[in-house]
């Protein structure tokens, strides 16, 4: 029997602490095919952000370097300014790009940092527990807006960071994508391969979004939740290429 | 012919590869794996194209599809 | 051949030692009164090979610096009192990292936005956390441009050995004052960078972490940071001591406020009154071994600082409280002059 499908080798064989259905799974390990597959995986390096995917080196057999919450793109820009060699990519949620850190995401950003950033947005904080984020949706209810987001209570409005960053100079490429189904995991690799090939060809800063099942937190089960993402969140953050 | 060669015991029972699998192919086991949970099970009498769609939404790597 | 001699700023005579130290990445913000160093970087850093950025935050400068420490690259960043405070997060997870840079606060008054004038109270903030966990700063406090200079070049080296973040301390008037400085030939302490992220291949993954979640993790790596602080403890104390050897008042000083301690020390021998200087170099790991074995014979000892008694304690923690201690101090930009010291020690006597 010949086998047609191939798990990548640079994604470790431990099981990952991630909860059934959530999309952290499916995003490594396309990144791992894609690093494979382009021939980079040896001078790859990642720097790990902070929420569930804070032990993402766990999964991913390269070299990681931490960072402090929001500083994600901070540390990147450290380390490939001092090695130019290296491919680097962040891989950081919601609230790390969009809140904490969004003066680190804009200013790597605008001085078109050749850097790879991985986005994966939830609409919420999932490891505190489902707190607010900024790209929670109108409405929904969360830990910290217990009766529904509301702009007009100042909870403010879903950011689209991606929106936003497009609009500098020193942005090569913003794609928004999901892993909500099997199509879209697809486009979502072509995106995410295309935004590592940016880098290897010093085209500057490439940010793909990626909204990706949370089903503990929007208390949904993983079929729900992929539901959820393709008729819901897909409203207020449309799918497709914004740069 | 295809075949879907499925993890048992690293199955975490998200059921994404159920829900996506177009020929309906795989189902929930009626016993539990290690973990505690109904895991995925693929149906060898029925007909598997390839699709590779399990595969894809796998966020635990446990499926490998084989070509008989 | 005589080695260069040069006439410049305690803020350029820094960014002139970092480079000659083997510097490639400087990341920094502005803020007054460390301004000369930064656009020396951005003028000369990049002329040596190496990366200047502006950053857009002393926040974002402290990550950044994480980020080159961590593919092993010499790298230093400074800013002033209100911005040391805002890298306090990166410095805590630098300690934790055990990643080696070069931290300079040329210190202002304070709390809060102060003014830009010299003063000595972070020495708190230096020595005693700033940032959150059990870490501790190397420390290092230099009293001329010439110091400024070698300490840099020190820290530099102390900061590889150890792969701990060092800090040089100094006050705006320091930073800002020239002097003549020697441009002796640096000695570079060359480690070997085997922890450092890179190209991978034939080999274990490499992290650069400060995170230990599974129990028991943490607490084995506060211990190799606690026996490492213990090392550096005994190893690395430094310390000038002045007319010491006969004193019966000792002065305690750091940083230029001791140039003006010493002056009092002139002034009070001329009047046949037996002081001497003490004058800590590293202000951590604080030279208690030193303090202790000077102090045996004094009949006191004041400490006089440019804040409102922080070192002060540390004195007294050394020395047990074998003799009595005063202090004398001014902040907020205020500076103890010779005749504030002599006459404040009369009327002690």
């Amino acid at each position: 029997m010949k086998k047609i499908t191939k798990t990548p080798s640079v994604l470790k064989p431990n099981p990952t602490h991630y909860c059934p259905g959530c999309g952290h799974g499916i995003v490594h390990r396309i990144i791992c095919e894609v690093i494979e597959e382009l021939g980079i995986k040896e001078k790859t390096v990642g720097v790990a952000s902070v929420g569930c995917s804070v032990i993402i080196y766990d999964y991913i057999d390269i070299d990681f370097c931490e960072s402090a919450h929001g500083r994600a793109l901070a540390t990147a820009t450290g380390i490939k300014r001092c090695r130019p060699d290296l491919i680097v990519f962040t891989y950081q949620g919601d609230g790390d790009l969009a809140s904490i850190g969004v003066a680190e995401t804009l200013h790597a950003a605008n001085r078109g940092e050749n850097l790879t950033c991985i986005f994966i947005n939830n609409t919420c904080y999932g490891m505190t527990g489902g707190q607010m984020a900024p790209t929670t949706l109108v409405n929904q209810v969360t830990a910290t807006t217990p009766f529904g987001r509301k702009p007009e209570r100042g909870e403010g409005h879903p950011l689209k960071i991606s929106e936003i960053l497009a609009s500098l100079d020193g942005v090569c490429f913003v794609e928004r994508v999901s892993v909500s189904n099997p199509k879209n995991v697809l486009k979502a690799k072509q995106a995410i391969k295309q935004a590592f090939i940016n880098q290897i060809e010093n085209k500057g800063f490439s940010l793909v979004e990626v909204l990706s099942m949370c089903p503990t937190i929007w208390r949904k089960t993983p079929s729900q939740a992929c539901k959820w993402i393709d008729e819901v969140v897909t409203k207020t953050y449309p799918l497709g290429r914004i740069k | 012919m295809y075949e879907v060669k499925i993890e048992k015991d690293r199955c975490k029972g998200c059921g994404l590869c159920i829900e996506f699998c177009p020929q309906k192919n795989l189902e929930f086991s009626k016993d539990l794996n290690k973990r505690g949970v109904k895991y995925a099970v693929f149906n060898k009498n029925k007909k598997c194209i390839g699709c590779k769609f399990c595969y894809l939404m796998c966020p635990d790597s446990c499926i490998e599809i084989y070509e008989r | 051949m005589k080695d260069k001699k040069i006439f410049i700023t305690g803020n350029e005579a820094m960014g002139l030692a970092a480079i000659k130290a083997g510097c490639k990445f400087y990341a920094g913000y502005p803020i007054t009164p460390q301004n000369e160093l930064t656009a020396f970087m951005a003028r000369e850093l990049p002329k040596a090979g190496g990366v200047f950025v502006q950053a857009e935050s002393e926040l974002a400068a402290i990550n950044m610096i994480i980020g080159a420490a961590s593919v092993g690259a010499r790298c230093m960043t400074s800013s002033s009192s209100p911005g040391i405070s805002l890298k306090q997060e990166g410095i805590s997870y630098i300690a934790g990292m055990q990643l080696p840079c070069l931290i300079i606060n040329v210190m202002r008054g304070g709390p809060g936005l102060g003014n830009i004038a010299p003063s000595q109270s972070d020495y708190f903030q230096a020595t005693k956390g700033g940032g959150h966990g059990d870490y501790r700063l190397i420390v290092l406090a230099p009293n001329s441009v010439q110091e400024a200079y070698d300490l840099v070049i020190l820290g530099f080296n102390l900061a590889d050995k150890y792969r701990n973040p060092t800090m040089i301390l100094l006050d705006a008037m320091l930073g800002q004052m020239s002097e003549s400085v020697i441009l002796k030939k640096p000695k570079i302490l060359k480690v070997k960078k085997d922890w450092k992220i890179d190209i991978k291949k034939d080999r274990p993954q490499r992290i650069i972490r400060s995170f230990f979640i599974k129990e028991g993790f943490l607490e084995k790596h506060n211990l190799i940071l606690k026996r490492k602080y213990e090392r550096i403890k005994k190893k690395e104390q430094r310390a000038q001591d002045y007319r010491t050897q006969d004193a019966k008042i000792l002065i305690v000083s750091f940083g230029s406020q001791s140039r003006i301690s010493k002056e009092a020390v002139e002034i009070l021998r001329k009047k046949g009154i037996k002081a001497g200087l003490f004058r800590p170099i590293t202000l951590w790991p604080f030279p208690e071994d030193s303090l202790k074995r000077i102090s045996k014979k004094v009949k006191f000892i004041l400490v006089v600082e440019q804040n409102f008694g922080q070192m002060v304690e540390d004195v007294r923690l050394a020395i047990r409280d074998k003799k009595p201690v005063y202090f004398f101090g001014r902040a907020g930009g205020g500076i103890p002059t010779a005749t504030q010291i002599v006459n404040f020690i009369k009327k002690l006597l």
